[in-house]
């Protein structure tokens, strides 16, 4: 019966093959619109909280000293006297292109800004989020394993610590401990201040631009400096992680296949891991998504202890300063960072549960 | 031949309040390679004592016996890494729902597969021959293609036979089966219990089946215990239902609905009567 079968299959399969490319490319193009969709509803976010907050950008320009002709003048050539649907799709092809605006605080294209801050942040916050899910999420897994132990209570109490204790705090310890009594780290900033600029700029990330150049001095110094910071955040992203993973854990662990697998005589290793462990990845994927954006938005308190010249210490100087065209720059990356990150679990749910395949 | 033999055995759990409450309660019997069949109503305890036979009640459960043999195996003093090779090997059990009790997230056959994974040493291919075997043993007409689907895609009466496939696929010596119909369409229950049952007398399995439902127990078991409070009160031989004398037995028979009957109201068991033949039984 089976061998009969095999074949229609196979020519099923053929004649499968090309409704399947054209089903995925197809799928890859809905993916693409969705973004599309989402940013520019983004897009009319931003321009709106540029349009309502009480900030005259015309005064911005041309101070307030400005006689009544040349504000009206200015205000004219920056089109804010057209209707606001023209001015939308103004701003909406000035970002496609690139342009962000000038930020009055730098006096530099925000982009160009942007573009020196964020992978500083992308750096500092992709080592931390790896810390967190390394040690994070095993340590959720042991302590739903060994649940009521002495070993689950020391989780739980890392986890509450990771609620409980401030950022600045932990910082400022780390700093006086680590830096300034026992010397094992670089203290604030990105990079010994003698080897500052020392390194040709490709990615931004100081890390990877050091390997480029075969500059190991200054890939020793970058990794000393980013290390206390970097597992300062990945401190507070494992607690989280660890206590999300130990409840997946739990209610996974009171499922009837895990009986079954232990009726099949499994060893307890392989329920955990396999059976318990493989059906919470989606959910996993979820709250490490998160965080990892949470990460990406660049902690203000971490950046400002450390000097580091991340989006997070960017973004609050130009909101201190009402440097709107730079506030809404941070934004917009910062609501793209979401966006992808979103849409990149989307897609590894996919691939991690089969029941979200059809 | 005596495959299980027990005797006294009890389970008990910590209650919040302090104090444990033993849900069975000195259980004793043989089982040879036979169909036995144990009833009762839901909290009789007869789920308890199938896990318990198979060392699945986790601590803070605990289970005592004077006598728990398999096969001349003492279970009661038995370590987890014996007992992990006994189960799936020479004692399964099947469970329930096939909706929660199969992996949503791993292949039917790999499923299957993974008893042969941690008892046998058979190569990637032989291990899927045998997956084979035993989906077409449970009537599955397309195995290689049932083998990679996901639990989600099969019907209820499918998956509960795939369970009998992964419960069977090593030809165990004993077969607990734990309500393994009571969750599947009423259409197909006849099926996988002629399934279950042909492929127990085959192979001369000793099987328990534990159900509330006591026409069906009758109908496929060579005898029957009938658990009430932890406890068995009455047991019945081969086609003697209607010779219970227990009140409890006869209570349960009456309260079946029948089709050549015209009563506007069941009767209810008389828990009252129930609980003054318990008193009178333990002095």
């Amino acid at each position: 019966m089976t061998q009969t079968l095999t074949p229609g299959d196979q020519t099923a399969a053929l004649r499968d093959a090309g409704p399947r490319l054209a089903r995925g490319l197809l799928a890859a193009g809905g993916v693409l619109l969705t973004v599309a969709l989402t940013f520019l509803g983004l897009l009319a976010i931003t321009f709106v909280i540029g349009r309502v907050v009480p900030i005259d950008p015309v005064l911005a320009v041309v101070g307030d000293r400005a006689s009544r002709e040349t504000y009206d003048a200015v205000r004219l050539a920056m089109g804010l006297d057209d209707p606001l649907l023209v001015q939308f799709a103004r701003y909406v092809g000035a970002v496609v292109q690139g342009d962000l605006g000038q930020s009055v605080a730098t006096g530099r294209a925000v982009a160009s800004d942007l573009a020196r801050v964020f992978p500083a942040t992308l750096e500092m916050a992709t080592i931390g989020i790896l810390i967190g899910v390394v040690v994070g999420v095993p340590m959720g897994v042991l302590a739903a394993a060994r649940q009521g132990t002495w070993v689950d209570q020391v989780i739980r109490v890392v986890g509450l610590a990771g609620y409980a204790i401030p950022a600045f705090w932990l910082g400022l310890v780390g700093l006086v401990l680590f830096y300034a009594k026992l010397r094992w780290v670089g203290g604030p900033g990105r990079i010994d201040l003698f080897l500052d600029g020392m390194v040709p700029v490709r990615t931004g990330l100081l890390l990877v631009d050091s390997l480029i150049a075969g500059n190991w001095a200054a890939l020793r110094s970058a990794a000393s400096h980013i290390v206390l910071p970097a597992t300062i955040l990945g401190f507070f992203s494992l607690a989280y992680i660890a206590r999300m993973t130990r409840s997946f854990m739990l209610e996974q662990l009171g499922q009837e296949y895990i009986t079954t697998a232990r009726v099949k005589g499994v060893p307890e290793r392989v329920v955990i891991w396999r059976h318990a462990f493989r059906p919470i990845r989606v959910q996993l994927v979820t709250v490490i998504g998160l965080s990892y954006a949470g990460l990406l938005e660049g902690s203000v308190m971490i950046e400002t202890v450390f000097s580091w010249p991340g989006i997070g210490n960017y973004l609050t100087t130009a909101l201190l300063n009402a440097d709107m065209n730079a506030v809404l720059g941070a934004t917009l990356v910062i609501g793209a960072v979401f966006i992808g990150i979103n849409k990149g679990s989307d897609l590894l749910y996919r691939l991690l549960d089969p029941r979200a395949r059809t | 031949m005596t495959l299980l033999s027990v005797q006294d055995l009890r389970v008990s759990f910590p209650r919040p309040s302090g104090g444990r409450v033993e849900v069975v309660r000195g259980l004793s019997f043989d089982l040879g390679r036979e169909r036995l069949g144990i009833v009762g109503e839901s909290g009789s305890g007869k789920s308890m004592t199938g896990r318990a036979l198979m060392g699945l009640i986790a601590p803070p459960g605990r289970v005592t016996a004077q006598r728990m043999q398999f096969d001349g195996i003492d279970l009661t003093t038995l370590s987890e890494k014996d007992y992990r090779a006994l189960r799936g090997a020479r004692m399964s059990m099947v469970l329930q729902d096939p909706k929660f009790s199969l992996n949503p997230v791993i292949r039917i056959g790999d499923q299957i597969a993974e008893a042969l994974e941690f008892h046998t040493s058979l190569s990637a291919a032989a291990r899927r021959a045998k997956v084979r075997d035993a989906l077409e043993a449970v009537r599955i007409d397309d195995p290689d293609r049932v083998a990679r689907l996901f639990p989600h895609e099969v019907s209820g009466g499918m998956g509960q036979r795939v369970m009998i496939a992964m419960m069977v696929v090593l030809e165990p010596d004993l077969m607990i089966a734990d309500e393994p119909t009571s969750a599947l369409d009423v259409s197909v229950r006849e099926q996988v219990l002629s399934i279950m049952d042909d492929l127990v007398r085959r192979r001369g399995m000793g099987l328990m089946l534990i159900s509330h439902d006591l026409n069906m127990v009758a109908r496929w078991c060579d005898r029957i215990l009938v658990m009430f409070n932890g406890e068995v009160v009455e047991e019945i031989g081969p086609g003697a239902l209607h010779a219970a004398t227990h009140p409890y037995t006869r209570g349960l028979i009456a309260s079946l609905p029948r089709l050549d009957e015209d009563r506007s109201e069941l009767p209810v068991l008389d828990r009252a009567a129930l609980a003054r033949v318990g008193q009178e039984a333990r002095p």
